[in-house]
């Protein structure tokens, strides 16, 4: 084992993303380097996971706000029994849900904290994590903005 | 009979005529159709039906046995209602009401609710055998982080619940004992010859964080089935009717949906909550059995309860899941609760709370609940 600073080691066989239409652009923009979240052009109202239609207007034309990629801990979880056959080997292992400055919530994982160091409230920001085959998802790091 | 807030039209209108089960066991050698046969007969001779009599089948949605192939083994001579209900095991109190409602109407006679699953031997709900989704649709914002099973997705939830009200894993472990005793009276429960104590609850293995091993539910083959028919024909039986005072549903929606549905439900049944005598609860996990507690309004505290011990059978109280529930007696995905509902209303339950009038059911933490009343025969 290598020392040094805890860092997330993803499992390799957790499925990848098979967005739906309306989230493609969700991804893109990742691959982009950009966290981006679905507004509606009509109210305003930011939706996560996107939808097809607003559900605050009912409007249908939707554009996409980068996100200031601060986040604060909601939840999160410690998987220590390998109960998805991708989970082999990879416990115990932590999945987290934050809260963006913005509002939305997102599932994510964190790249720098031991799952025994999470506490809800903690304040993370994101990076952007290439999983390869053109996939990038957004994971988040312990702050370091002030 | 006079009744405030009398909405449903099929309000004790509609009876649980008869109920039955297979064993519940890890590997039980024979197909889901089979289970599902073998529960569907016997609860048939419990109502005192012929099988040739039943024109209305429902099911699960997530239940491989159709209504076609129930209904070619049964001898049915003209189905004239069938159906089921999208979603993964909650929805046994919503098939309830769909069934209610269809008999009052006039559209069947005899509706069959039944579950057949090898849910041990068989596909894995705990594996997310079932509801895994591949990265595809809602999947694709949790699946590759690792929520890849029920138990990650509502473990999440409870961790931000512990944190927002103080609710803790000994609350949790104190509930698993009190289902462990009850299911200890019960020969059909998988647990019924283990006791458990607070501090093996405490030290089993954790599993996902927050939950430990007992937090979590069986995994079961076995087979259940209900059959409903009008309250004048249960009360040919000549014992106490299984009267269906109220069932409802609630689906995606804002806020909690326990809560929602107990608007509704009280609202049709015309009681409070404290006329309630005994209540089951679908516990896939654990720590939703004190939440829904909170959210349908029976309790403001429900860690104080269980502190109390007021989920006993013999409490006085507020008895819960007086089988063992999920986690001791079996995972039939609320159709063993629908069942001891109705025990409880006939007397005939193993840990039997004394002079049930009126016997509450929820079968998916809000996604569907049932209210029913002992009627005279
Ligand atoms: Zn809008």
């Amino acid at each position: 084992m290598s020392s040094g600073p805890w860092q997330f080691e993803r499992p390799p066989d957790l499925p990848v993303p098979q967005p739906a239409e309306e989230a493609e652009q969700f991804f893109a923009a990742l691959r982009a380097g950009r966290l981006a979240i679905q507004r509606c052009t009509s109210c305003g109202a930011l939706a996560h996971p996107p939808r097809a239609m607003c559900r605050d207007c009912q409007g249908v034309d939707f554009d996409w706000q980068t996100m200031s990629g601060r986040a604060e801990v909601y939840s999160y979880v410690v998987t220590h029994q390998a109960v998805h056959p991708a989970l082999n080997g990879y416990t115990p292992m932590a999945t987290v849900e934050v809260v963006l400055a913005e509002g939305p919530h997102l599932t994510t994982n964190l790249v720098d904290v031991p799952p025994d160091e999470i506490e809800i409230g903690m304040a993370v920001e994101v990076v952007f994590e290439d999983v390869g085959d053109d996939v990038v998802l957004p994971l988040f790091r312990r702050s370091h903005l002030s | 009979m006079t009744r405030r807030g009398d909405i449903a039209g099929f309000s004790n209108a509609v009876a649980i005529a008869g109920v039955g089960e297979t064993d519940y066991s890890r590997a039980s050698g024979r197909t889901e159709l089979m289970l599902s046969l073998e529960a569907i007969t016997a609860a048939l001779a419990d109502a005192g039906v012929e099988p040739r009599e039943v024109d209305g089948l429902m099911k699960w949605w997530v239940d491989t046995s159709t209504e076609a192939e129930v209904a070619a083994n049964l001898g049915i001579a003209d189905l004239a209602w069938w159906g089921e209900i999208n979603q993964a095991g909650n929805v046994g109190g919503a098939l309830v009401a769909h069934a209610a409602a269809a008999i009052h109407a006039g559209l069947a006679n005899v509706i069959v609710i039944y579950r057949g699953v090898n849910g041990r031997s068989g596909r894995r709900y705990g594996r997310g055998d079932v509801t895994g989704q591949r990265g595809r649709g809602g999947g694709a914002f949790s699946e590759p982080y690792g929520l890849l099973t029920p138990q990650h997705g509502l473990a999440m939830a409870t961790r931000r619940r512990m944190f927002e009200t103080g609710v803790t894993s000994r609350h949790f472990g104190m509930q698993a004992v009190a289902q462990r005793v009850h299911a200890n009276r019960n020969p059909r429960a998988t647990f019924h010859d283990r006791p458990l104590t607070l501090e093996e609850h405490q030290a089993s293995r954790l599993i996902v964080d927050p939950f430990h091993l007992f937090d979590c539910c069986l995994e079961t083959d076995g087979g259940g089935a209900l059959v409903l028919t009008s309250a004048d024909r249960a009360r040919q039986r000549g014992r106490p009717v299984p009267l269906i005072r109220a069932a409802a549903q609630a689906g995606p929606g804002i806020g909690s949906p326990a809560a929602r549905i107990a608007s509704r439900l009280f609202a049709i049944a015309g009681i409070e909550r404290d006329d309630i005598d005994v209540i089951q609860i679908y516990d896939h996990f654990g720590p939703f059995v004190l939440f829904a507690l909170e959210d349908y309004g029976f309790v403001a505290d429900a860690g104080r309860l269980v502190e109390e011990g007021g989920t006993a059978f013999d409490s006085g109280r507020l008895p819960v899941n007086t089988s063992g529930g999920h986690l001791s007696e079996a995972y039939m995905q609320g159709m063993n609760h629908l069942i001891e509902a109705t025990r409880q209303i006939r007397g005939e339950s193993t840990a039997q709370v004394a002079d049930v009038a009126f016997s509450f059911c929820d079968t998916g933490i809000g996604t569907g609940a049932v209210i029913l009343e002992r009627g005279e025969p």
